[in-house]
């Protein structure tokens, strides 16, 4: 099959042109049932091209396009398996959310499964794009879709307000991206990524080079959530419906970091070769991410916001095994981005499930009003350790091998970085879900006055637990599945090769020797990382208990100081993250001089 | 080569930046939005610009003729479709938001922990 890599891309934008054609005649169940069968399809269709991918890239010219004495003239699309990893990722999180949403979601017309297919097929083909400015169009592509995803709900305010935010800062983003691919294009001619790759490594860096890396960077940056590009995601990712935020948590932000990791590796990896410099100053965008998002995910009382500010967390540590700009560290965040994604997946469901049964989804409301919830109980304490990365949830593997790689580059602090994120974000998960769950902790006053009984125990539709279970379960496959590490490791390793990568596009080099070159690490013991894992967790279960019990003796001296710091502090972050559009943007602006002023001290 | 084209298109980018952050009005803030978008045409053009070249059209002309690049001009087309759909959205997101709180200031409907 020579066209398999268009047929995810092709498929659903088929489907959803029909559904939107047939909307007025077409029954519910019938979208719902083709939509799924089409998300299906795409899933299979690239894990096929996944496999296929182990042997080498898959190049495929539109047209037959094919690159001339190794000039590409054609638009490609180049999969390898960091790719087709993604892309299959994106196809699983849809088929768990139109599962999801067959029941669950009231009075949406086919308009809406057309929206997520469109939305699916422009995340598959920005994942498999060979093609810079075709990047740029499945980018712009993949947004609309989202933008209008998130603003489903026009009843809802908030949810319009976040939509707003959403799509004026990630457009302001993509012009960003557009800017730095025109700068690309004026100097080499090029837009195909190996040939831009090719034509830049000719030449040492010089500062148009590093404005192009500059603008591509910070507006996939503005997509990823990196701070402090990140104060738009909240609202958009709370207040969208439940099943598109199982697709923003799972995939999209990660998709941010997918872009500048493969925009740097293939193009940008000659001229600003792997200097210490870059290394710090990613490192330090992915502290204060890692860092802001746990806080801020530990003041939330709002279920969705909480995960929202998770994947901001999660985002930063991601960042953190690209920032030491090597394979071993690219190797575990690819790993621990598609665990991640899963986990994520299934908690937002599971708050779906809450927010379907208890109509309420914010944490002190329901206050043990989720006794009779058993199985939501259980989804969401396993994905909080699945945040967590505890053995044996793939997120755990993950964070194993970037904890490995930050040893061997020196900076050995990010694995503290970790387990206190990890911490953090758990904590606020295993906080909501016992105060929820089992009405631990002090109820608040008006929650008393107004309490609604606990939920009689409801009959639970197995279209509302069954993604959230198979999600959880993909997860930890990723973490069992023996062998995956080591696959994932040649899989970055190939990632990372720029000249294997231009040889295979523009010469049509297959090369079966890079498989068998492949070194086989010899990996460290994990037991050191686990017990850091398991340390994390119960850290963060001593965090939410510590929140939810109440204070017994008068607080002691160091406990007031911590207070007078923190309550502050909390309330100047909660005030800084308005849900603003001028702030947003603003922010953009500023976090924008700020990376630039910084590459421009490390690129001297 | 020519700077002012670059000049042109770095001020409607700051200007429009300005224009969101500072705006008042969400009609206005979708048009600076636009104006920052027109400032990556201006870019993308002033890239495959040729000084004396003509269309890119090879048709009855000599071989070796001057010709801007055509390659900017598509992608400035794409960026255009692409702006288009994004202020329709915008626009349509700003009307419904006016129908719930009867304004269009960005300042009078700041997001509440809802």
């Amino acid at each position: 099959m020579g066209a398999l890599p268009a047929l995810p891309v092709a498929v659903p934008l088929l489907v959803a042109a029909a559904l939107v054609a047939f909307a007025p005649v077409i029954r519910r169940q019938v979208a719902d049932a083709v939509a799924l069968v089409t998300a299906a399809a795409v899933a299979a269709l690239c894990a096929a091209l996944l496999v296929q991918t182990t042997a080498g890239p898959v190049v495929y010219w539109f047209g037959g396009w094919r690159p001339r004495d190794g000039i590409a003239l054609g638009v490609a699309f180049t999969v390898d398996p960091v790719g087709a990893a993604f892309a299959t990722l994106a196809g699983v999180l849809a088929v768990a959310a139109l599962v999801y949403s067959w029941r669950i979601f009231e009075a949406v017309s086919p308009l809406y499964h057309a929206l997520m297919l469109v939305f699916l097929a422009a995340i598959v083909g920005f994942c498999l794009s060979g093609d810079l400015f075709n990047m740029f169009v499945f980018y712009e592509l993949l947004s609309v879709a989202a933008y209008a995803l998130a603003g489903y709900h026009t009843e809802d305010p908030g949810s319009l307000r976040g939509a707003l935010n959403f799509a004026m800062t990630n457009s302001v983003g993509a012009f960003l991206v557009l800017a730095g691919i025109a700068l690309l294009y004026g100097r080499t001619g090029a837009l195909n990524l190996a040939q831009l790759g090719q034509t830049l490594a000719a030449a040492p860096a010089d500062r148009l080079v590093v404005v192009a890396f500059l603008l591509l960077m910070v507006g996939f940056f503005v997509k990823a959530a990196v701070v402090p590009f990140h104060f738009w995601l909240a609202d958009a990712y709370a207040l969208a419906p439940i099943p598109v935020g199982v697709l923003f948590a799972g995939v999209v932000s990660e998709l941010g970091l997918y872009a500048v990791a493969r925009v740097y590796w293939t193009v940008f990896s000659g001229p600003l070769a792997a200097g210490g410099g870059l290394r710090a100053v990613l490192l330090f965008g992915a502290a204060a991410t890692a860092l802001l998002g746990g806080v801020m995910c530990v003041l939330q009382h709002h279920l969705a916001r909480m995960l929202a500010y998770a994947t901001v967390s999660h985002v930063g540590l991601t960042l953190a095994g690209f920032a030491l700009l090597g394979p071993d560290g690219l190797a575990g965040a690819v790993l621990y981005l598609v665990a991640d994604g899963l986990v994520k997946g299934a908690l937002f469901v599971c708050i779906g499930l809450v927010q379907h049964h208890l109509r309420d989804i914010r944490e002190l409301e329901l206050h043990g009003r989720g006794r009779n919830l058993p199985w939501a109980a259980a989804l969401m304490a396993l994905g909080a350790l699945g945040l967590a990365g505890v053995p044996p949830f793939g997120t755990f593997r993950g964070k194993a091998l970037m904890e490995e790689a930050a040893m061997a580059a020196g900076h050995p602090w990010l694995t503290a970085l970790f387990v206190a994120v990890a911490a953090l974000t758990s904590a606020a998960l295993l906080r909501a879900a016992a105060r929820v769950f089992l009405g631990i902790g002090v109820p608040r006053i008006d929650a008393l006055r107004h309490r609604a009984p606990a939920a009689p125990h409801p009959h639970i539709h197995s279209t509302l637990v069954g993604p959230a279970v198979l999600l959880l379960a993909g997860a930890l496959a990723v973490g069992l599945a023996p062998g995956l590490a080591g696959r994932v490791e040649a899989a970055a390793e190939r990632f990372t090769d720029r000249p294997a990568y231009a040889a295979a596009v523009l010469q049509g080099a297959t090369g079966p020797e890079e498989a068998a070159t492949t070194t086989q690490h010899a990996r460290g013991s994990l037991a050191v990382p686990a017990v850091l894992a398991v340390l994390s967790a119960l850290l963060g279960a001593a965090l939410a208990l510590g929140a939810l019990l109440p204070r017994r003796r008068p607080a002691g001296h160091l406990t007031r100081t911590a207070g007078r710091v923190w309550a502050p502090t909390a309330a100047v972050l909660r005030d800084l993250h308005s849900g603003n559009v001028g702030d947003s943007v603003a922010w953009l602006v500023v976090g924008l001089a700020g990376f630039g002023t910084l590459l421009a001290l490390v690129a001297r | 080569m020519i700077y002012l084209p670059y000049a042109v298109a770095a001020w409607l980018f700051l200007v429009g930046l300005y224009g969101i952050v500072t705006s008042r009005n969400l009609v206005h803030a979708v048009t600076c939005l636009s104006v920052v978008q027109s400032s990556t045409y201006i870019l993308l053009l002033a890239v495959g610009f040729e000084r004396g070249g003509t269309a890119p059209i090879f048709l009855d002309v000599p071989v070796g003729t001057k010709a801007v690049d055509p390659v900017v001009g598509a992608l400035t087309l794409t960026d255009i479709v692409v702006g288009a759909t994004v202020s329709a959205l915008l626009l349509a997101l700003a009307v419904q938001i006016f129908k719930h709180h009867g304004t269009l200031d960005p300042e009078r409907f700041r997001s509440r922990e809802d």
